[in-house]
């Protein structure tokens, strides 16, 4: 159950991340911590301006330039040769050689991050020559086998395909496949399957699981949809304006969630196995997400949190208390909020 | 109960030019043949993933695009065959709230102009304060403030712009209103207030909706009867519970099946499709999920399935009587 | 919110929302920042206001003779202080009369370039098939043609007047502007809003003219700017080679032609209305590029 912190594949240290906009330093990730071990999945859960997205991009080191974007905080990634890389204070050439290598990411929009005007074959022989050294023709052969390895038909002949030719489903695929191609130890998925279908999105989780199987690497995985992390995740973080609201594995945090922000939204979700409660009301999180340039003082859901005591919660940032056996949640009243200090 | 909407056999095609010389012309099938009534009084929702003609449909149905087969009748009219000018003095009846809150409103003009223009257009006599008036009482139905009127669309988020798209719509005190995927833009929490608002506005307004969505648990939780597209056809349709727990359609099953349920201790045999869906422009012979079924016989390839009805109120549209499919949800 | 995938579109909604609450207008404050359109502006204005207001205060007309005077150089004379020409007219009150016929031509050009272009473009875009193929054949056909040349084509067959010469400069400009907002009402008419207008039964007048135009304002503005700079310039062409604007009335264009015979003895006669072009060019060049950069929000932050 706990297995020993060599294991960790990545370790996140107090990362905080800033722009700089016209109104001041807008803090979109504030004193982040968390790590994941090899062969786990941790879902990182969120709605717009969580920072969820900002996070991942600070882990690769993928945020604007300095002097518009802030990043503090310590990140160590481990690497299978057992050597351990401080990201934020690596110079970008290294960087660089260990993005796509030993940690990759696949993005929502695979349009958007392939690149148009090259066929697949070359955009995936492309990442395998830069960081392997292979010849053409052996990075081409390894395409095809990884593209045949996240299940495209015909993978020989798909290689001379452009992006435009595949469907969604298929380019989402070749996208894992890219980023399988140096088999990485860390895989960061933001929001994979957000834009595709019901039905793709089923298969396009199945390929992740099974590939996490084979090859036992961590997963990031990004979303706003609570059905996909019950589905894949293994622990699970909820961030809500810039901070981390709660962690945990995965079933307590859906069977016993304690800070009130991941009770409303699971509460909130529609279920299809609640077909039965037609036209009843769902049980909404009331108000909006915080301006995170004027964010309330104290506790950023107390506004719109039903628990929410004037003068406790506002008085000051809650800290991210541990509240049992890898169960963390930021709330000052979890310990009264529990169903049996209730009852 | 009547229907306030009938749609027979409606088709919308579009025209795909050949090659610069060959004058040939094919046709990308996205409504190839739908019928289906909506009754007064109920929200009647069209699921089906992308290139299943959901859209298309909503479009078609509120004349904003013109079939190429079929008729449509509102009300008793044919409007199949109507121009914008015989359009105009239903539309106050027929309103449409979009997907996108941020493109669908103006970005150049405030709250009160967003939500005061189908007044203007149509004709309706107001003095200022009377228009103002009006406009507020819109915002108040969809839970916006009296201030908000004169503020623009970027000044607000997502949910509260989808409120100011409602408000728009339901200015005229429409009798029908299409919801074209008014939820899956918006992020998890506002979500469920949106949804909420929605089935408040029906119970209070006694409003008929026709209800387009890709996701199976909001439309379950909103809609008395669903009908699923696939690939421009409809392939099922049902009431609610009867559509949940007894599906007769293996697309709807898969459907159901893949849908993303939030409990880590529910195990699912799942269901997952292989493959893609078609391209409308060359859709398979018969049956057109045939190439993705896993129950598929050779005569589904023979002719295309009729929609019949199976059970009362139950329609399908599968050739296989003797399947039992896994009531995932129920 | 559809949540955020990259680096820029997850900043941008919080920088979008940031700037009100510093600076009333954002816009008017990007355009500050742009120096050289500062200039312009205040160039612009400081020329215009001479203009209209500045010739009747001065000791001459431009169009008294003082014969006695003939080329006096600028500074020879405290009665003329930028000097006078072969006639002895007063340089400065020609450079200032020479400058409301050619700011006259230039904006009336502009305005009716502008109308023309809008309409053309707006119709085109809004709707395209046939009417706006047939259209935009015609503004490419247009564009093809030296303008130049049929300035000078045409106008060697018409008698020259300061409203032919605008007529004649607003019909060979308007091209460009109608391609751009053929191109912007084009992409507008796309979006959903255009769908909802639509969709509660507005008509085709009140889409273009209430829901599409004012979304492409930003690029008409900054069209219209660079476009008087051009009408200036072109002015200055054709009155140079004679088929513009005719003596006695000064536009500085006719006054370069006139210095051309005296550039070795009297520099000054082609000097200085050739800065005056320069200067007027420049600046609504100047303007156009701050307007460009004012007008659009991606501009914020740099």
């Amino acid at each position: 159950m706990f297995p020993a912190p060599s294991d960790e594949v990545l370790s996140v240290r107090n990362l905080s991340i800033g722009f700089r906009t016209p109104g001041g330093i807008l803090p979109a990730v504030q004193d982040v911590s968390f790590s994941v071990r090899r062969g786990e999945t941790l879902a990182l859960v969120g709605e717009s301006g969580s920072g969820k997205s900002i996070t991942s991009l600070g882990i690769l080191r993928l945020t604007p330039p300095a002097p518009f974007c802030q990043v503090r905080g310590e990140v160590i990634l481990r690497t299978p040769d057992g050597r351990a890389h401080d990201l934020l204070a690596l110079p970008e050439p290294e960087m660089r050689s260990l993005r796509g290598d030993a940690m990759a990411m696949v993005f929502q929009e695979p349009m958007t991050s392939l690149n148009p005007v090259h066929t697949i074959g070359e955009q995936i022989a492309e990442a395998v020559r830069f960081h392997r050294g292979l010849g053409k023709r052996a990075a081409l052969g390894r395409a095809a086998e990884l593209l045949e390895l996240v299940g495209i038909p015909n993978p020989h002949r798909r290689l001379s395909n452009y992006p435009h030719q595949l469907s969604g489903g298929m380019r989402q695929r070749a996208m894992i496949a890219m980023a399988l191609s140096c088999e990485p130890s860390l895989l960061i998925a933001d929001e994979p399957t957000t834009a595709l279908d019901v039905t793709i999105q089923a298969q396009i989780l199945e390929l992740l699981q099974e590939l996490q199987q084979k090859t036992r690497m961590a997963v990031i995985f990004i979303t706003h949809n609570l059905g996909v992390v019950a589905e894949i995740a293994d622990r699970v973080m909820v961030m809500y304006a810039g901070r981390v609201v709660e962690q945990a594995p995965v079933v307590p945090l859906f069977k016993a969630p304690r800070m009130p922000y991941t009770q409303g939204l699971l509460r909130s979700v529609p279920r299809l196995d609640w077909a039965g409660r037609r036209g009843e009301k769902l049980a909404a999180i009331p108000g909006n997400v915080p301006d995170a340039l004027a964010p309330p003082s104290g506790c950023a859901f107390a506004p719109r949190c039903e628990h929410h005591r004037p003068g406790l919660c506002d008085a000051a940032v809650p800290p991210l208390e541990a509240s049992g056996a890898d169960h963390d949640v930021r709330c000052v009243r979890w310990s009264e909020l529990l169903p049996e200090a209730a009852a | 109960m009547s229907a306030l909407l009938e749609v027979r056999d409606l088709q919308r095609w579009f025209p795909v030019k050949g090659g610069i010389l060959s004058g040939t012309r094919d046709h990308v099938k996205a409504v190839d043949g739908v019928s289906f009534d909506v009754r007064r009084g109920e929200v009647l929702s069209l699921v089906g993933e992308s290139g299943s003609g959901k859209s298309t449909i909503g479009r078609t149905v509120l004349r904003l695009d013109t079939p190429t087969g079929g008729r449509i009748r509102f009300d008793g009219h044919d409007i199949t065959d109507l121009t914008r000018a015989g359009m105009r003095p239903l539309r106050p009846r027929m309103q449409l709230v979009f997907q996108d809150p941020y493109a669908s409103l103006n970005p150049r003009h405030t709250v009160e102009q967003i939500i005061a223009a189908p007044l203007e257009i149509h004709g309706a006599r107001m003095n200022a304060a009377e228009r103002r008036r009006r406009v507020e009482e819109a915002l108040a139905l969809v839970g916006l403030l009296p201030q908000h009127a004169s503020r623009y669309p970027h000044e607000f988020s997502g949910g509260q712009r989808q409120r100011v798209g409602i408000a728009r719509a339901l200015i005229t005190r429409p009798d029908f209103l299409i919801a074209d995927e008014p939820v899956s833009a918006l992020d998890v929490s506002i979500q469920a207030q949106v949804v909420n608002l929605l089935l408040e506005l029906r119970e209070q307004l006694g409003l008929t909706i026709l209800f387009i969505a890709h996701d199976l648990a909001v439309v379950g939780h909103i809609s008395d009867r669903i009908a699923v597209l696939y690939l421009g056809r409809l392939v099922e349709l049902a009431e609610t519970r009867s559509l949940f727990t007894r599906p007769r359609h293996p697309y709807t099953e898969a459907l159901l099946s893949a849908a993303p349920i939030p409990d880590p201790t529910l195990k699912r045999q799942r269901i997952v499709l292989q493959g893609d869906i078609p391209s409308p422009l060359n859709p398979p012979s018969g049956c057109s999920f045939r190439t993705r079924c896993r129950y598929a016989l050779p005569a589904c390839s023979a002719s295309r399935p009729p929609l019949r009805e199976v059970a009362p109120g139950h329609f399908k549209a599968c050739i296989r009587d003797d399947l039992v499919l896994a009531a995932d949800a129920a | 919110m559809i949540p955020a995938q990259n680096p820029a579109a997850a900043a941008a909604p919080v920088l979008r929302a940031a700037p009100r609450r510093r600076l009333r207008n954002p816009a008017l404050r990007r355009f500050c920042r742009h120096r050289l359109a500062v200039f312009g502006a205040c160039a612009v204005t400081l020329l215009t206001l001479l203009c209209i207001a500045a010739p009747p205060l001065l000791p001459y007309s431009d169009t008294f003779i003082d014969i006695r005077a003939r080329f006096t150089p600028p500074g020879g004379s405290s009665a003329h202080l930028l000097g006078t020409d072969q006639l002895g007219r007063d340089m400065l009150s020609r450079l200032l009369m020479a400058g409301r016929i050619s700011l006259a031509v230039g904006f009336s050009a502009m305005l009716i370039s502008m109308v023309i272009g809008v309409c053309v473009g707006l119709v085109a875009g809004y709707y395209r098939g046939v009417l706006g193929t047939v259209l935009m054949r015609f503004v490419d056909a247009m564009l093809c043609f030296p303008s130049i040349f049929l300035l000078l084509a045409v106008s060697a067959f018409i008698e020259p007047s300061v409203s032919s010469i605008i007529l004649l400069i607003a019909c060979t400009s308007w091209m460009e502007v109608a391609r751009i907002v053929e191109g912007q009402i084009r992409a507008l008419r796309e979006r959903d809003f255009t769908l909802a207008a639509h969709a509660i039964g507005a008509g085709d007048a009140r889409i273009m003219f209430r829901e599409l135009l004012p979304n492409a304002v930003a690029p008409i503005v900054v069209a219209a700017t660079l476009n008087v700079a051009h009408a200036i310039l072109a002015e200055s062409y054709i009155s140079f080679l004679g088929y513009g604007i005719q003596p006695p009335t000064p536009s500085w264009g006719n006054m370069l032609d006139n210095a051309q015979t005296y550039l070795e003895s009297a520099p000054w006669l082609a000097i200085l209305p050739g800065a005056m072009i320069a200067l007027a060019v420049t600046s609504f060049n100047f303007i156009g590029d701050g307007l460009r950069d004012a007008l659009d929000p991606r501009m914020e932050g740099r």
